[in-house]
Order: C-alpha cells, then structure tokens, then sequence
C-alpha cells in the first residue's frame, strides 16, 4: 500500500491500532450483474461498475430475540447482519440510540403514534454516521489499511475523525470550504489531516475517488463503501427492536446519497427474512431540501435517470447534487408504498423548532428536512390516522446553529432582582 | 482538437494505461475515438445507445459534464478528461 504519511515502525503500529486476526470481512456480490468479488477495499464491480455488497453465508446461525436482548446495547448486537466473520475489534459502543414517543408531532401529522429515533445523541459523534464508520473502520482494520478517509458534508468528518482517532488510525478528511464551524471544529478536535476544498460536496466526493485510486487509503464512503453502508441498517434493526419486535408502518429519513434510505428498507426486510418481525415492510418515505433535491425528483418523475443539481441550501449535511445511491433510494420508496417531499429552508427551520418544541431534541438541518417533510406529507395525504410513524433523526443540532441562531428569540438582559422577573413573568403570561 | 483522457484504475486494464490521447471537437466524439481503438472498454464508456455509461461520471477539466451539454459539451485543445467510477460518497 502506499501512503504519504511517515509510516510507524512495528512496534509503533502494534501499539496503536486495535488487532483484527479474527476478523473476517465477507466476500462482496455485484447489486447489478451479481459478479463475485473476493473480500477486499474496493465497492465497485470490475465487471460493471455497479455497487458492491457484501455476501453474507446463507448458512451462517441466526440468533432469535432473547439472544439479541441479553446482548449489549450497541449496533454490534445485530452482528450477524454485518460483514464480519469474527468479533468487532474496534468501535464497539456505538447504537442503540433512543426511540423517543412524540404523541404531540403525532396529533400534528393526524397519525395514531409517532416515534423519533434520535441519532442525534449517537456515540461518538452525535450523528448516525457513527453506525456506518463502525463497520466501515472494522473493515479497515481487517484489511491492514493504517489510513482511513471520507468524503463528507460534515457529519461524517466528524465521526471518521472520532472512529480513527480512538483505533489509532491516520485520517484523510475532505470537505467543502464552507461547512458550519460546528462540523469544522467538531472534526478537526481529533486530529485527522482535514482538508477544505474549494467546490461543493460533489467535487469532494469525485476527488476523493480519484484519491483512493491513487493512494490506496481506506476511504470509508469510496472503496469501503459496501461494508460501510451495511452499519446504517442496524438502524432499522433497533426501531423493530425498541418497538416491542415488531414494525411501524411507515418511516421518514432524510436523504443526501440516498444509502440510509436503501438500507432502512434492507433491514426491515432482513428482519422479516429472519422471522424476528412479523408483516410488510414500512413504507419509506425520504425528504430532501428543495436547494438539492435529486432523489425526491427522481421519484417524482418515476424514471430511473437522476439528473445532478448544483446545491443551494442551507442543509448541508444531505447538500448531495449527484447522490450515488440515489436510484436506488428511489425505488425502495417506490417499492414500499412510500415516497418523497422536499421542503424550503425556512420551513426545515420551523422542523427544527417544531421538533425541539414538542420533542425535546435539537437536531441539525437534515433533522429540520425531515421533520418539516413529513408535516408535508401527512398534508398531502400520505398518512392514514392509524399510522405509526417513526422519524429519523440523523444529526445533532448543537452542529448546525447557524441555521437558527437568528429566528430565535433574543433572551432578555436583566437586573438579578425579584422585581424584574415578575415584570417580564407578568409580561409574558399577562398576569 | 487534442485531449487527454484518463481512466480509474478499473478501466486501465482495458486499455493501454491510465491516460489515453484522443482527439475530436466534443466529449462524444473524443470518447468516441478511445471507443473505437478499445473495444472491450467502449461498453464502459457509453451505453447501447450511445449516451454515457451510467456507472461512470465524466468531468472535462474537473467539471460534470452534464452540465454542460454531456457529450455534447465542446472540447479544446489540451484539455483533460476524466472518467470516475460514479458508486461513491454519501
């Protein structure tokens, strides 16, 4: 492998990065032709170009629901639906975030139960990419690969930054030049070589699948893609989990290249397969920002050819113009009876309050997307009242203030007197 | 018009290497001309009806083509053509 960085000596390296002689990552299958490919950093097939994904043995042993339970509460208690034989070595307490009951967004979509799964108090890094740098960085490991690296709109810096750093990996991260100073900082606290580059995300990404060509880095949503994208489905598996074992009916995420969105849908259906959940698969809904919005377009026009757009939002952590997953994405909403909304910026702002308002979490803009996308949908009718929605809240708002920081209220300066405050309690409750 | 065309390492195989000369007037006509002297690469660079594969992204001097008239989009003399696996990121 070749690398820029200095390289350790053994024993240096022996040190720092967490053993994987027992972990196996699996073979990968073409998702197009169905070519074969031995295990190896690479997602994309030599034969088609097509995604990879992992191969997972038919005949490997399945555990039921007390042998999940009685597991630890992290994704790793699904590990059987991840592309590793043998344990985990690295990143073992990320998952099981909350699945919080909303009954007030609930009266406000007219549906029987809503639940937000808040991702955006996700170990390490406050965001779902923890779930898929875990596999992706497990991955790593397996392979030897002493650098890692990303591609990201911030959230994914963040939790590469965090992952390697704890493996005692190097890290390359890419990212556009004008990220929020939250996801720049966020990042940076770890010590990965962070790179700004001048260009929206989709000039980062084509880069960096030119530089794992070149370098030979384990670039984590590039040539670790296809076990990376495989940790995003522990999220369906939790919800079927923290619900008692069984499904809701539909579910909405946000969606920048269109993976999580792909693998909700696999998940639901792995469980099924596995007979740990009973009846059909929720319908997926996905919910983009009308600044970039090829994925619900795609859907809208119900043909298979995404057309690229040039970002122009202020969501930026799903600012994708050319998402790579998104025809796929849009078939699963299809296929499940969901479907797709995107929204204005200003009323993923009001997502944002409406969520903390009545839920108490503080999500970023992705978070603000999908919150105000499924009030547009219940609006326009895809909701039934006996629905049970379950919301997925992919970031953490403490990341992105920026977005609100000027429609909130000005907290008002006062004297430290009695008086004052029952001026301004009289004031505000008029009594 | 002469331009350059460089391939990712999955495509190089099926040609003579990671940079290939060409020449036309746009992008179609150049990836037109590597087509015809790389017969088992052609079908990775343009599908059955002559349209760019779906699998790759072609950036003429760094920029998508598709937006700016895809193989249609006109070329210069000395500029740099660059096929990109199109399954990364997100």
């Amino acid at each position: 492998m070749t690398s820029i960085l200095p390289e350790a000596s053994p024993s240096q390296a022996a040190s720092r990065a967490p053993t994987a002689a027992a972990l196996r990552p699996y073979s990968q299958r073409c998702k197009l032709c169905g070519t074969e490919n031995d295990a190896a950093p690479a997602a994309i097939c030599e034969n088609c170009l097509g995604p990879l994904e992992p191969l997972y043995p038919a005949s490997r042993r399945l555990p039921d629901r007390a042998t999940i339970a009685a597991r630890p509460q992290s994704m790793w208690r699904y590990r059987e639906w991840l592309p590793f034989e043998g344990e985990p070595v690295a990143s073992l307490d990320t998952g099981f975030s909350p699945l919080i009951d909303a009954p007030r967004l609930a009266e406000r979509l007219g549906v029987a139960r809503v639940w937000v799964k808040n991702d955006a108090v996700s170990h390490p890094s406050l965001s779902f990419k923890d779930r898929v740098v875990s596999t992706a960085i497990n991955a790593a490991i397996a392979f030897g690969l002493d650098t890692v690296g990303c591609a990201s709109t911030g959230n994914l810096a963040n939790a590469v930054a965090a992952h390697a750093a704890r493996a005692g990996l190097a890290s390359w991260i890419f990212i556009p030049e004008d990220l929020e100073i939250g996801k720049v900082i966020g990042t940076a606290v770890y010590g990965p070589n962070l790179v700004r580059i001048k260009g929206h995300y989709d000039d980062v990404n084509r880069l960096c699948a030119q530089l794992a060509d070149r370098f030979g880095w384990g670039i984590v949503n590039v040539n670790l893609r296809g076990y990376y994208g495989e940790g995003s489905k522990t999220m369906a598996f939790e919800i079927a989990e923290q619900l008692g074992w069984r499904l809701p009916s539909a579910v909405v995420a946000p969606m920048a290249g269109g993976s999580l969105v792909t693998k909700l849908g696999k998940g639901f259906k792995e469980f099924i397969d596995a007979g740990l959940v009973d009846g059909a698969t929720p319908r997926v809904y996905g919910t983009q920002a009308s600044g970039c919005a090829p994925i619900v377009r795609l859907w809208e026009r119900g043909d298979s050819t995404l057309v690229p757009e040039i970002p122009n939002t202020i969501a930026r952590s799903i600012a994708i113009g050319n998402p790579a997953d998104g025809a796929f994405a849009a078939k699963v909403m299809r296929e499940s009876g969901g479907g797709g909304q995107h929204v204005s910026d200003e009323a993923l702002v009001a997502g944002i309050r409406l969520l903390a308002e009545t839920t108490g979490v503080f999500t970023e803009t992705a978070g603000g997307v999908t919150v105000a996308g499924a009030l547009a949908l219940a609006e326009a009718g895809h909701f039934r009242s006996d629905d049970e929605v379950v919301l997925c809240i992919t970031g953490n708002g403490l990341k992105t203030t920026e977005a609100v920081s000027d429609v909130l209220p000005a907290a008002p300066v006062i004297a430290p007197k009695v008086r004052d405050v029952a001026a301004l309690v009289a004031e505000r409750t008029g009594s | 018009m002469a331009v350059t065309l460089f391939l990712p390492t999955v495509l190089a195989k099926l040609a003579d290497g990671r940079a290939i000369e060409s020449t036309g007037e746009t992008v179609g006509a150049v990836v037109a001309n590597v087509a015809a002297r790389y017969p088992n690469l052609a079908p990775r660079l343009r599908d059955e009806t002559g349209q760019p594969y779906p699998f790759v992204t072609f950036y003429l001097n760094d920029e998508d083509i598709r937006f700016n008239g895809g193989f249609e989009a006109p070329v210069s003399d000395g500029d740099e053509l660059t096929v990109v696996p199109a399954i990364a990121g997100g």
